[in-house]
């Protein structure tokens, strides 16, 4: 090179690189814009959490958890929900203070009416065990009671259990009922016939009967009227799940063979109304809404109050729960129960929301209270926090 | 021809005969010797295409993804999603291989993009027309076609196809004009020579007829380096120098148009062979973020592992294992030995989103687009220049803000590299360029000598406006403006000067220097040789013939290697002017000439032509050949120019002195001017006390006792305050010299004990403030930040400088800022950053560095925290689950969570985040160094740590929360049951609002933006949750989210749940952040309080120091300060009035 210059300003020998197109070669003879944007001098509100700003909010909060918090625990108190566990002595529960009936009938215990069926279970009998449970309300439910069966150590949960199931099936997809998804396997097809409903959650229906008779003082049993309708949601009856197109569903479902399990085809789950036959039986549906613990409850039936408003649902006395016991259960140590429950607008009974914003609200307010402290203590050297904007 | 010969001839210069291959013949207009001919090996070369994109079309898809893939979190991520091909997991392959899909496609796309534009970049490239001469007549082709041994002919203003060897020139001087504005950014004309063989040849005719060969070396990528090249013309050789080698990418200027035979091709030419990308350069942010995956990678294995294990001791009971409702598939069962690893594996894919994908893609946009607000910044704009900030390399704009060591170089950097003459001495006198209009000068010999030296020995070139332009020659009435152009601004204001004294140089004509004296008589000097500047040599001389036909040399360079050489002449009075010029921070130089007799003239270009010839060792032995030349000198005079110091230079070393950083000087200048701009720059203050480690001293003590002596000097000091006054604490400074310092690297070879002369050195370096190595080589220079880097602090290094001499310590430092100089454009175009001025680099450091630090950091932890939030609800639902690997999220949140629900709030925030004004950075430097940005803090493995913390605390509340609300219990007012996927959106609900909550909390800075992307996420959340469960999408084979969304919304307990947990997830960093700020507020949240009591800024500034503070203290006190006193060997005491060390105290044990 012809340069020359005297403040060692001279390659070093350190090949450097030149950009070959554009890069850095290319010079912007353009001042940058000078937009708020460009200069990030956006317009902006500006603020800082110290004691000061943060005290008011806690405050606020305290003051409004608290209350939703005692309102949400006296109204879960208000329900009621009766649970009796009568693998022991049933007669034991009078549920005066509890408002909540569980009822155990695995039939675990020897006292427990349902040992019986449940130690001489038979996949398959022909003559279904029954039992019946014997239990009496001390107070009257009064408004719309809700029935529901829960199963615990059940994991519907599991992998596997969510997976197995064909929901182009379930919504009466023809080709999808004759060659169900693999992912139904081993309950894809059984004697070389594809399986409809297939899969291990529809195999594994829950098939007990629950039946609740009021023993009237004379000791006449009257059947207390159970709704089936209105216990699943409703786009999923109406939907999500359908049934393959096709007046008559015997023919429809025929070349499909029923799950393993079950005692009867899925056409046949209740053949007396056709809007809750197939598919669309809101039992079957209710069930194949996998439950996220392994101990969940499903509702079964629907206890409406009487148009008449005067008497309670179920009025105070004796009743019987009679189960036809076709579940078994205790091969994985899990257990049957059956529960009565009233609704309130927050839902079933559930102490913990209610303690828990209590809770949150106390703790709030107590760190709004130490806060305060600090802030008074510290204070004067935080005086002017924010920042001018 | 006789080729035996010729090797024998070649070889003869060459040291070894394996180099021999190494060179190129190239047959000028493709006369090659006939096929038979002796030892003619044909050589292939490539044609002149220039191919600088990477892909084609066929081979971009396979090479593109092998390029991507080498990156290690894209190959993990194509792990998984191969595991999730492969084996039954519990998420689709659609989970990871959307988003890995995206981010590969995302890449692919901007990459082939760019790849496009360089496709049409060369192929416009090659396509241009060029003239090639075939059978004496110009042809037009393009340029791709051409082949080494072309012989092409190129007009004025266009760029040179190829590397050329100029053979001859529409000038009559067979000089050519190149300006290399696009090669290295030069915008001076430089002057080309053509082969003198072959300078006649004027017709295309002629220029065919010629029959040589050109003997080259291959092609090298250094672009200073002299190409060796022999010229053959029968058996009659010629070496060819830089001087004739136009390079492809330079413009011919100023000549009609020139003949050139090309030697180097297409990807052979230096342009091509020096495009090639940097080093990456890696922050230290980036180093961070890789330890923390390496944590959270070993987390996700321990995670597998535990539930793998707990998975079997949980089936050991068969009820569990294979409960009647739900058997096992026939696979399943015959898999049974590999199982466990197949669980394993199906575990790893379950958690393997808390490594996330899209972390290293928001931090990449992150940088790529913050970049941009560097090079918006009006600040840092140069209405001179017209140039703001440039961003070269967008991966550091973190590592600005960790900056501990500064090195820059002086001239152009802290000084304006704007010369101005101020005045000469000759044998003593002194002369001014105003003061002599009225004719002051004796006409002594020497002066006459003297002035001549200095308009001849240069290599300045004169441009007459007249040639560019012809209507200012009107004008000027024929009076010609000319101005002076040379790479060194040196020269032209030694040029200049000399004409306000009365000489002017006015051209180089046919070899020939012409000067107007100040009798405007015009004096002619035939130019002989130049004997250009080296940074070794320090010097540059010329040989001219005077028209009286004696041969004279001159000389001139720096005083240290001017004087050693001089032999006669008034070296005292010249050495105490230089002295007393470079205490004053001027430029000096010495002027020397040497009369030659023509047998000394013989013998130099002898040597000359000797050195010039050699293939090899040319370097060395043109060095041998000056060395002898340049001798035995009569010293005239010396110069002095001034430098002035940059614009705001010292406020800006002052700010970064108080943002901690220690800054070196590092220049090639004598020490006297070096310490002069270094007093003036603020870089040593009066009370700076300065340590010296230069050759002087260490001529009189050994270096080891040198050594010895400074490291005991500063060893701890303790700076006592008695008042609240801001004090600055004694500081040092170090000045070391190049000799020294070689002395001070090199390994000593007395190993035993003392030979270790580095970390004594480290030492002193360590206590300095400021330190100023002068006499510095360029490579010294990169050495010297080596040194530093390496230092067992790791310390991040900043080098900053204008010119190509800067340009090995800019690549060796972590980030490298270059100033768009005067010198070209070698160290901006090097550099990480480029600014315009040294005063921007406040800017950048204590403002976009703190900035970006800020964001990155806060990125980084955000996205482990927003990941640990999102997966470890997963992880403890495996326990309700009996570990069968059930995803607790639908498909469509996996995929969706980091690519869309939570990516932009953090993008925004990364991006425009202030957590304190841009004037309180400023104003106040020391927040750079405070302990909550320094060192990395925000990214230390506490910090990192508590954000673990919070994650892990938060995804259990969110899990135990809905946990609890789901336990056995009604949700809904209907009586109706929820089933999974609505417990897992209920969870998925609460984790979107918390993780975009906390960064809501976090966010100081609330512009529309950030209103928008915050509030605008949640919304899409609910948005695409309603519509994905709103209806039954034919293309899944799964229907599970089927209104899950929407009943949940129906139901209020799941309304003050979510509200619930969202509350109790966010108290604990709200209290934590308002309990910090009010207890013991960073040094940043005092500042943005801006408080006004001056006790918390002074201690702010003391805790970095080794300092006390104390209101009222006395000796007694001193020693009971809860301090090792043993340790110290100075106590000072400020006293109240600020400035003073008054007392300095030796303390006993």
């Amino acid at each position: 090179m012809m340069a020359s210059s005297y403040n060692a300003k001279e390659e070093d020998g350190n090949p450097s690189s030149a950009t070959v197109h554009g890069g850095a070669g290319t010079v912007k003879n353009k001042k940058p814009d000078n937009t708020a944007f460009k200069q990030q001098r956006l317009p902006a509100w500006q603020p800082i959490l110290t004691a000061g700003t943060v005290l008011p909010a806690f405050f606020v909060i305290g003051l409004i958890f608290i209350p939703i918090g005692i309102g949400l625990f006296v109204t879960s108190n208000n329900i009621k929900e009766f649970e009796a566990c009568l693998y022991s002595v049933y007669s034991k529960y009078s549920f005066s203070s509890l408002s909540t009936l569980q009822i155990d009938y695995t039939g675990v215990d020897l006292s427990s009416p349902c040992f019986n069926c449940s130690q001489n279970y038979i996949w398959n009998s022909t003559t279904p065990c029954t039992c019946s449970v014997p239990f009496s309300l001390d107070q009257p439910f009064e408004s719309n009671v809700f029935m529901y069966y829960g199963l615990s150590n059940f994991y519907q949960n599991h992998r596997r259990y969510v997976k197995s199931r064909d929901d182009s099936q379930l919504n009466g997809d023809l080709s999808s009922l004759k060659n169900p998804s693999k992912e139904c396997e081993p309950y894809r097809t059984s004697e070389n016939k594809p399986i409809a409903p297939c899969g291990a959650i529809a195999n594994s229906l829950f098939n007990d009967t629950l039946d609740l008779y009021y023993i009237d003082p004379n000791g006449s049993r009257t059947a207390i009227p159970l709704v089936k309708k209105g216990i699943a949601w409703w786009t999923d009856k109406h939907v999500k799940f359908r049934n393959p197109a096709g007046n008559n569903l015997t023919v429809v479902f025929q070349g499909t063979s029923k799950p393993v399990n079950w005692r009867k085809p899925v056409y046949e789950l209740d053949p007396s109304d056709s809007d809750n036959n197939g598919f669309i039986n809101e039992d079957f549906i209710v069930w194949m809404r996998t439950a996220a613990l392994p101990t969940f409850r499903k509702l079964y039936r629907i206890i409406q109050k009487k148009p008449n408003n005067m008497s309670p649902t179920l009025p105070r006395g004796q009743y019987i729960l009679d189960v036809t016991y076709n579940y078994p259960v205790r091969s994985f140590e899990g257990r049957k129960r059956m529960i009565l429950s009233t609704i309130s607008w927050m839902g079933g009974k559930n102490p913990f929301l209610g303690i828990a914003y209590i809770t949150v609200g106390s703790v709030c307010f107590f760190l709004g209270i130490v806060l305060l402290i600090i802030h008074h203590k510290y204070g004067n050297r935080n005086n002017n926090a924010d920042i001018p904007n | 021809m006789d080729f035996s010969v010729l090797r024998n001839l070649i070889s003869r210069y060459c040291v070894g005969e394996e180099y021999w291959v190494d060179s190129r013949t190239v047959y000028i207009g493709h006369k090659e010797p006939p096929p038979g001919a002796e030892a003619y090996i044909l050589q292939r070369y490539p044609d002149n295409r220039i191919v600088s994109s990477k892909y084609t079309l066929w081979n971009f898809i396979p090479k593109n993804l092998f390029e991507q893939f080498r990156r290690i979190a894209n190959f993990y991520f194509l792990l998984i999603f191969l595991v999730q091909l492969i084996i039954d997991t519990p998420t689709s392959p659609v989970t990871s291989g959307l988003p890995l899909f995206f981010v590969i496609t995302v890449t692919a796309i901007k990459q082939g993009y760019e790849d496009w534009l360089r496709h049409k970049a060369d192929c416009s490239i090659n396509e241009c027309p060029v003239d090639v001469i075939q059978q004496g007549a110009v042809v037009r082709t393009e340029s791709h076609k051409l082949r080494v041994g072309d012989i092409v002919m190129v007009r004025e203003d266009d760029t040179f196809p190829c590397d050329l060897i100029l053979l001859s020139s529409s000038r009559d001087d067979g000089t050519c004009y190149v300006t290399t504005a696009s090669l290295d950014g030069e915008s001076s004309h430089k002057t080309y020579y053509a082969v003198p063989d072959t300078m006649a040849f004027v017709t295309e005719q002629e220029v065919d007829s010629l029959h040589a060969t050109i003997e080259c070396e291959q092609p090298q990528p250094d672009l200073y380096k002299e190409c060796l090249c022999i010229y053959i013309c029968l058996l009659f050789f010629r070496p060819l120098g830089a001087e004739n080698l136009l390079l492809r990418g330079a413009t011919l200027k100023n000549t009609e148009h020139i003949y050139g035979v090309a030697i180097y091709t297409g990807m052979d030419t230096k342009m091509a062979l020096n495009y090639q990308s940097k080093s990456q350069k890696r922050s230290a942010v980036e180093k961070s973020m890789n330890a923390f995956l390496i944590v959270y990678l070993c987390m996700l294995i321990g995670k597998a592992l535990i539930n793998t294990v707990l998975k079997y001791s949980w089936q050991w009971s068969s009820d569990h294992d294979e409960p009647w409702y739900n058997q096992r598939t026939e696979i399943d069962r015959e898999r049974h030995v590999i199982r466990a690893f197949t669980d394993f594996l199906a575990f790893m894919v379950l958690f393997n989103y808390i490594i996330p994908v899209s972390m290293y893609v928001t931090v990449e946009m992150q940088k790529f687009l913050g970049s941009y607000f560097i090079a918006w910044d009006t600040d840092m704009y140069d209405e001179d220049l017209g140039q703001g900030a440039q961003v070269n390399t967008s991966d550091l704009n973190e590592e600005l803000g960790q900056v501990e060591y500064v090195f820059t170089d002086k001239t152009g950097t802290l000084t304006e590299n704007c010369m101005e003459f101020i005045e000469c001495c000759v044998d003593g006198h002194i002369y001014i360029p105003h003061a002599i209009c009225n004719g002051q000068i004796l006409s002594a010999d020497h002066e006459d000598l003297f002035f001549r030296a200095l308009c001849l020995c240069h290599t300045v070139q004169v441009k007459e406006e007249e040639t560019v332009d012809g209507i200012k020659m009107g004008l000027h009435q024929g009076k010609p403006t000319s101005f002076y152009i040379s790479s060194s601004p040196d020269e032209v204001a030694l040029v200049e000067g000399m004409k306000r004294l009365g000489y002017t140089y006015l051209r180089l004509k046919d070899s020939h220097m012409e000067i107007l004296n100040k009798d405007d008589e015009i004096e002619r000097f035939e130019l002989l040789h130049v004997l250009n500047f080296d940074s070794v040599r320090r010097r540059m001389s010329v040989i001219v013939r005077s028209s009286a036909g004696e041969n004279l040399l001159f000389c001139k360079g720096a005083d240290s290697s001017i004087l050693p050489r001089v032999v006669s002449g008034k070296v005292e009075q010249v050495r105490a002017r230089v002295e007393q010029n470079a205490v004053e921070g001027l430029r000096t130089l010495c002027v020397a000439y040497r009369s030659l007799s023509p047998a000394d003239y013989e013998e130099a270009c002898h040597r000359l032509s000797a050195a010039k010839l050699a293939l090899q060792d040319r370097d060395q032995r043109l060095m041998q050949a000056y060395d002898f030349i340049e001798r035995d000198f009569t010293l005239l005079g010396a110069t002095a120019v001034e430098d002035r110091l940059q614009e705001k230079a010292a406020d800006t070393i002052e700010s970064l002195h108080k943002a901690g950083m220690k800054v070196w000087v590092l220049t090639g200048d004598k020490m006297e001017t070096a310490v002069a701009t270094c007093y003036a720059s603020k870089l040593f203050r009066r009370s700076t006390q300065i340590l010296e480690l230069t050759k002087k001293r260490t001529e009189e003590q050994s270096l080891h006792e040198v050594l010895f002596d400074l490291s005991r000097t500063p060893c701890v000091c303790v700076c006592v305050f008695m008042s609240r006054l801001s004090v600055d604490c004694q500081d040092y400074g170090l000045i070391i010299d190049g000799a020294t310092l070689s002395a001070v690297l090199k390994p000593g070879p007395e190993s035993s004990g003392s030979g270790n002369y580095r970390e004594i050195f480290l030492e002193i370096c360590r206590n300095c403030s400021a330190v100023l190595c002068c006499r510095m080589a360029p490579l010294q220079k990169a050495q010297i930040v080596k040194l530093i880097k390496a230092s067992k602090e790791h310390p991040i290094t900043l080098a900053i400088g204008d010119g190509a001499n800067d340009v090995s310590m800019i690549l060796e430092a972590h980030v490298g800022i270059g100033i768009m100089g005067k010198e070209g454009r070698q160290a901006a175009r090097n550099s990480d950053y480029a600014i315009p001025k040294f005063k921007h680099l406040k800017k950048m450091l204590l403002v976009h560095g703190h900035f970006y630090y800020i964001r990155i950091a806060e990125l980084v932890q955000y996205f482990f925290y927003k990941n640990v939030c999102f997966i470890f609800p997963q992880f403890l639902y495996q326990f309700y689950c009996g570990f069968s690997q059930q995803p607790l999220y639908d498909t469509a949140y996996l995929t969706l969570y980091n690519i869309s629900f939570t990516s932009l709030p953090i993008l925004i925030y990364s991006l425009i985040e202030k957590h304190v004004s841009v004037e309180t950075l400023k104003r106040d430097p020391s927040l750079y160094r405070s302990e909550d940005v320094a060192k990395n803090s925000l990214l230390c493995w506490p910090v990192f740590l508590y954000w673990t913390c919070l994650g892990l605390f938060d995804a259990c509340i969110f899990f135990f929360g809905a946990y609890f609300l789901f336990d056995n219990t009604t949700f809904t007012s209907n009586g109706q049951m929820f089933g999974n996927w609505t417990f897992g959106t209920l969870i998925f609900t609460v984790l979107v609002f918390t993780v975009t909550l906390k960064l809501a909390l976090d966010t100081h800075l609330w512009t529309w933006i950030n209103h928008f992307v915050i509030w605008g996420s949640l919304l899409f959340y609910v948005i695409f949750s309603l519509l994905w469960g709103g209806i039954i999408w034919p293309f899944l084979n799964y229907q599970r989210m089927y209104y899950v969304f929407m009943q949940m919304l129906s139901s209020g307990p799941a309304w003050l749940g979510i509200i619930l947990l969202i509350t109790l997830s966010l108290l604990p960093d709200v209290v934590k952040k308002v309990l910090c700020r009010t207890m013991c507020p960073t040094a940043t949240e005092r500042q943005a309080t801006a408080s006004e009591n001056g006790s918390d800024v002074f201690q702010s500034s003391c805790t970095h120091v080794r300092c006390i503070w104390a209101s009222d203290i006395s000796l007694e006190e001193v020693r009971g300060l809860n301090v090792p006193l043993g340790q110290l060997d100075l106590v000072y005491i400020i006293i109240p009035d600020g400035h003073a060390v008054a007392v300095i105290l030796s303390l006993p044990q």
